[in-house]
């Protein structure tokens, strides 16, 4: 088993907590099968660096543990990694998460790049990506109002605390997903081609039962000659059905 | 902000990314700060093709810092030359040449704490708060 990163230091009022979700793509990312194929894709140890982005970073934990064990994942140590959120405090909490992870389990070999402030992969350049990894807020629940989203993502002028209705909207962020819990998702699906590099891209994207695995599956084999979508990993089973799944999303080269 | 960041960060507005001005993001009133980390040879080496070394120029030039030079450095250019080299019987590692320590202080030791990156197509200006990039729309949260 690989060290899991710590992440003593983050606040879960404000911050998404790792839960059954993360650990579920931990267990994906290092996973025998997955780690195969990472690595028939990128251990060549003369091609360039890869770029991983993780949108939605949280707490980092995916990230840390991603570039933590860069080599048994990716099968190098010279990564490059990257993360968005929307939340400005999830920023700053994974930036310290990733660091530390590096240090004390990377050999401080894997070159973190930083966590960004904004919506999705939209500051990042065309076919930059090579391996994307989003944990969508997935849940069927109301978007929170993002009038609010300004005032709530800082701390308030002159305070040093959030209040509780400022929490509670940056919580409601990490899991509300809309209708059938795809809004956000399905926003960031249609990203997804544009940003991924054209050569060896793959993007790694759970998804929950109420989401309609196999319906957003489909839809992404339609996306053009070449596009695949799989499902790698999956927990909590329920009645036959998985509660939570990673699909592997990637094109075939012609 | 890393330098080596800007190298894959583009401006957030949609309708932006076709426009070759659009990349890089200018630095403006930018205050930065040096950040030590361990020198790593083989991903500078291997990262040499990944740089749009031209647009890099251009911020290093608008931050004041020290020209680079006009093309990109080779993967021999990163290492002390063999004979320069102490050898001492046994396997030595590469050594990093003053070329590899100036672009790895560039790249990845100057950081950006303050300041602005400013989009070259539309003039958009992203706040850079306590070293972490903003690049949150009015209209990204509808
Ligand atoms: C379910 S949490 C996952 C957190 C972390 N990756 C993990 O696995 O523990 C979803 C994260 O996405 C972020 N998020 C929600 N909407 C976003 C958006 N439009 N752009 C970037 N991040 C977003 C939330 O702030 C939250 O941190
Ligand atoms: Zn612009």
């Amino acid at each position: 088993m690989l060290p899991t990163p710590s992440t003593s230091h983050v606040c879960f009022d404000r911050v998404y907590e790792p839960a059954e979700d993360s650990f579920l793509l931990l267990d994906t990312l290092s996973s025998s099968s997955e780690a195969a194929f990472l690595q028939e894709r990128f251990s060549n140890a003369q091609s360039t660096p890869p770029l991983v982005l993780e949108v939605g970073v949280g707490s980092g934990v995916v990230l840390a543990f991603t570039a933590a064990n860069a080599k048994r994942i990716l099968g190098r140590q010279d990564v490059l990694t990257i993360g968005t959120d929307i939340n400005s405090f999830a920023c700053q909490a994974a930036a310290q998460t990733i660091r530390t992870a590096i240090t004390e389990h990377g050999h401080g070999k894997t070159i973190s790049l930083d966590v960004v402030n904004g919506d999705l992969a939209s500051c990042l350049r065309p076919q930059s990506v090579d391996v994307f990894i989003f944990n969508p807020p997935y849940v069927p629940a109301d978007l929170p109002d993002f009038a609010r989203h300004e005032r709530y993502n800082g701390l308030p002028d002159g305070d040093r605390k959030t209040t509780f209705e400022q929490d509670s909207y940056l919580l409601e962020l990490s899991y509300a997903g809309g209708e059938e819990g795809m809004v956000v998702t399905n926003r960031m699906l249609e990203q997804i081609p544009e940003i991924l590099s054209t050569d060896r891209g793959v993007a790694y994207v759970l998804l929950c039962a109420q989401n309609k695995p196999e319906a957003v599956k489909q839809g992404i084999r339609q996306w053009g000659t070449g596009w695949m979508a799989e499902t790698v990993g999956s927990s909590g089973k329920q009645a036959g059905w998985e509660k939570l799944q990673i699909v592997r999303i990637w094109k075939e080269q012609a | 902000m890393k330098l080596l960041t800007l190298n894959f960060l583009t401006c957030a507005i949609k309708t932006c990314k076709s426009a070759p001005s659009s990349f890089p993001l200018h630095p403006r009133d930018a205050s930065l700060e040096v950040i030590e980390t361990d020198l790593n040879l083989p991903f500078l080496k291997n990262i040499l093709p990944r740089l749009m070394w031209d647009e890099l120029r251009v911020i290093t030039s608008e931050l004041g810092l020290p020209d680079l030079p006009p093309t990109p450095p080779t993967r021999e250019d990163l290492v002390v030359a063999a004979e320069d080299a102490a050898v001492e019987g046994e396997e030595s590692e590469e050594e990093a040449s003053q070329t590899a320590k100036d672009l790895h202080r560039v790249l990845l030791e100057t950081t950006v704490k303050e300041g602005k990156l400013v989009c070259g197509n539309c003039g958009h200006e992203y706040k850079v708060l306590e070293g972490v990039p903003n690049f949150l729309l009015p209209g990204h949260l509808v």
